[in-house]
């Protein structure tokens, strides 16, 4: 019962169903239950959280992961596999809440810098990390760096995730760590870059603590930086 | 039925209805007056009987007849010539089902290089710093029945060739005159599931190639129903010349009921006029020709209206395949055979360039994106030939059918249809009130479906080096890796048994 439930949460991530009203890759899923559906009757059957969370939605991530690796899946599949897996969060939510501990695999905000309005890329950053287990905060486009620093500081958030594409905006991602500098905060949050226009060397010279040339490398470099974390 | 091809939604008409009509004036008026000069007694007299005027003459060493043929004849063999055809296939899913009122395209190969020029990867090192990289190098070999097993080999694994016709020229020591018809035909048909097409270069081995494919069909009656082979006959020595041995083939062949391509090939500037008019309205005539023979012999026969109109370079003049002319003639073609309503043989793909890279690629493009939108029924020489058809390259040749792949994927329908606007009213609003505003679930059905073209397999890793051919390499090996579609052990038995002047080293089940 238990196992097949979570069997079950694995093949749906695959098949990217949200709830019962999505299609899978094959066609013949009409009217079963997606993974909100089915996190639910976990929950109801008393799985505990952490098997829901560990050997059903992340492992149904990391097999998409590893269909990608091997071309049968695509960047779609993937996203839609990642919005399951948020989809199974999201009703797992209330409940980590109320066990009091980690969220998953740690907070991330993640955001377009100051004067910058490119958002696919880092669109696709947060969804992959939300998919992979990490709890997601975007706040969007332009936004300013004290705005970026304050939400972390209200979210108690351990990492920040900045995206930028134009050389005229990138300079912005220096401001966040600055603003985290002044107001102490810099040693209990990290921060990852991305964007077309900046690099490994970039981020060293602003003093970000890595980079991510795509949304794989976003969620090696965060697994990374918060595995020696709080948990 | 089988569904090859791609049909092509609203052909490209090159010229308005009054411009076929000066085409199709200009070529009727050409075969009353010159006419045609006819190498062929029995075809004159056939002529003659319906209704041409003859005056003897010589050229040269032989005897010739001017044919003056009147309207009505060619009138008549276009009413009786069929407006569907179908080329036979060992796997009758492969048939190619021609109608000339139906716009559907298919892509095949052609012809009998006289060299084949195969990729072997080679590593350098720089004299400058010493780092080693890897090139394409070019192996130069004569066409053998070697070479033609594995390019028919290489065909019946390209997804994209709808047709074979052989690509090398056999130059083997043990292969004659007298054998090599019995023993090219047979190594095609040996390798390949998809319908082969081909010309006969002896008239007595006719009849052994034709009781190869009957026992391979299952008899007379299915051959003619599915005709595992075809024929391509070049009736024409342009200009407006029948030449006395192929009309003889013509003949027999339609006699056979067997499906046969009446093939012209002037070359605009020698050997045609090279202005499109003058051209189209020169091969236009000469294929009539070809058609009113066959029908002459036959009433019905199955035919095709074949036209390799090709260009003369300037400075040499060899022919030329990658310029602009060479499609408005080939276009201009196509629409005069839909006019006649009979299914039409086309040519596009024939790199000039004498190897495989940007020039090749260029002119293969070019030529073969632009003729299919004029919709003609079978389009040959459009995998692997380069410097001007002397050369075959299998590494080209499975480029050519990613890039065919692409151009039969630009002619799919729009999909634009009241049913789907309603499908594209729910997924904008649904994506507009979803969180990131992304479609890529949209995307993943699309791709699922098939709906999204693969891109451009051969991409390499290399920061400064283009790595295709070398990718085309890999890929040309995997494919010769795949086991062969041979002919079963009793089928190879029976047609080495009956088939005189067949190599017995050629027979895959011998010991
Ligand atoms: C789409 C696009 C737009 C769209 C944006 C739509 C949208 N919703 O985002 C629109 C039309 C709005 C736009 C506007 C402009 N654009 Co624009 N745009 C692009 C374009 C074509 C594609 C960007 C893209 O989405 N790529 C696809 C995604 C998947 O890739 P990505 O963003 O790089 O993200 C990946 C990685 O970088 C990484 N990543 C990204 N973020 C993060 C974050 C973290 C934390 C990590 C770890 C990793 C990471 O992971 C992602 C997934 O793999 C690029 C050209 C290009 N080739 O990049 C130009 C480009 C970025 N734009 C450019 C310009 C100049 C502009 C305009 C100034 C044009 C104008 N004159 O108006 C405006 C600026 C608007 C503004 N103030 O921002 C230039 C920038 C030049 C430069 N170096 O400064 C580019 C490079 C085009 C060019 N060659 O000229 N643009």
């Amino acid at each position: 019962m238990k196992e097949e439930l979570i069997e079950r949460i694995v093949e749906n991530v695959l098949q990217g169903r949200r709830d019962k009203d999505d299609e899978g890759i094959e066609e013949d899923y009409a009217g079963e239950p997606g993974v909100a559906e089915l996190v639910q009757e976990a929950l109801d059957n008393g799985i505990d959280t952490n098997t829901i969370l560990l050997e059903g939605l992340s492992k149904g991530m990391e097999q998409v992961g590893q269909k990608y690796e091997t071309g049968e899946y695509f960047i779609p599949d993937m996203l839609t596999a990642a919005e399951a897996v948020e989809a199974g969060m999201k009703i797992m939510e209330p409940h980590l809440a109320g066990e009091g501990e980690s969220e998953g695999k740690g907070k991330v905000i993640m955001a377009t810098v100051e004067k910058d309005l490119h958002d696919i890329g880092k669109n696709l950053v947060s969804i992959m990390l939300k998919g992979s287990g990490f709890n997601v905060v975007d706040l969007g486009i332009d936004v300013p760096a004290a705005r970026i620093v304050e939400a972390a500081e209200e979210e108690k958030a351990e990492l920040i995730g900045l995206s930028a594409l134009l050389n005229t905006t990138m300079v912005n991602m220096e401001d966040v760590v600055r603003e985290l500098e002044n107001k102490g905060l810099r040693d209990k949050i990290k921060v990852i870059i991305g964007g077309a226009p900046t690099s490994d060397d970039f981020a060293a010279e602003i003093g970000a603590d890595g980079y991510g040339k795509d949304a794989f490398a976003a969620i090696r470099v965060a697994e990374k930086l918060l595995s020696g974390g709080n948990k | 039925m089988s569904q090859r091809g791609v049909i092509v939604g609203k052909p490209y008409e090159r010229l308005s209805q009054e411009q076929v009509e000066i085409i199709n004036r200009t070529s009727l008026d050409l075969l009353k007056d010159p006419g045609i000069l006819c190498y062929h007694e029995e075809s004159v007299s056939m002529l003659e009987k319906a209704g041409a005027k003859v005056k003897a003459t010589r050229e040269g060493e032989h005897d010739a007849w001017w044919v003056s043929i009147p309207e009505k004849v060619v009138k008549q063999a276009l009413d009786t010539a069929p407006s569907k055809v179908t080329l036979g296939a060992r796997n009758p899913e492969n048939q190619v089902v021609m109608d000339a009122e139906v716009t559907r395209i298919h892509f095949g190969s052609g012809s009998e290089t006289n060299y084949w020029l195969e990729i072997e990867p080679e590593t350098f090192s720089s004299k400058k710093d010493g780092r080693e990289q890897v090139f394409p190098v070019m192996k130069k070999s004569r066409g053998n029945l070697g070479f033609l097993a594995r390019s028919a080999h290489l065909a019946n694994n390209l997804e994209n060739l709808d047709f074979f016709i052989r690509n090398v020229n056999v130059q083997d020591e043990d292969v004659t005159t007298e054998n090599k018809d019995v023993n090219v035909f047979f190594t095609s048909l040996n390798n390949i599931t998809k319908p082969v097409v081909g010309g006969i270069a002896d008239f007595n081995q006719l009849k052994q190639v034709v009781g190869m494919a009957e026992i391979i069909a299952g008899g007379r009656e299915e051959l003619v129903k599915n005709p595992v082979t075809s024929f391509i006959t070049s009736v024409i020595k342009s200009p407006l010349q029948v030449v006395a041995e192929t009309a003889e083939k013509l003949i027999e062949i339609a006699r056979m009921g067997l499906p046969v391509v009446i093939s012209t090939s002037p070359q605009g500037g020698s050997t045609a006029p090279i202005d499109e008019l003058g051209m189209v309205a020169q091969v236009n005539a000469e294929a009539l020709t070809g058609i009113v023979i066959n029908q002459l012999a036959n009433p019905g026969a199955p035919v095709i209206y074949g036209a390799v109109p090709v260009r003369a370079r300037m400075d040499d003049l060899h022919d030329m395949y990658g310029v602009p002319e060479f499609c408005h003639y080939n276009m201009a073609c196509a629409q005069m055979a839909r006019h006649y309503k009979v299914p039409c043989y086309s040519t596009a793909g024939v790199g000039d360039a004498k190897v495989p890279g940007v020039q090749a690629a260029v002119e293969k493009m070019f030529t073969y994106t632009a003729v299919p939108f004029a919709a003609p029924d079978l389009l040959h020489y459009a995998f692997g030939l380069l410097d001007k058809t002397q050369t075959f390259s299998p590494e080209q040749a499975v480029l050519d059918n990613h890039q065919i792949g692409m151009v039969k994927f630009l002619h799919r329908e729009s999909g634009v249809t009241a049913e789907a606007a309603e499908e594209t009213r729910k997924v904008v609003r649904e994506v507009m009130n979803s969180p990131y505003r992304m479609y890529a679930r949209h995307a993943r059905k699309m791709l699922r479906k098939g709906g999204i073209f693969e891109g451009f397999p051969f991409e390499g890793e290399s920061d400064d080096q283009d790595e295709t051919l070398l990718k085309l390499h890999e890929r040309f090996k995997q494919i010769e890796g795949e086991e062969p579609e041979h002919l079963p052990e009793d089928m190879c038995k029976k047609i080495f048994d009956q088939t005189p002047g067949l190599l017995p080293r050629l027979n895959p089940h011998a010991k």
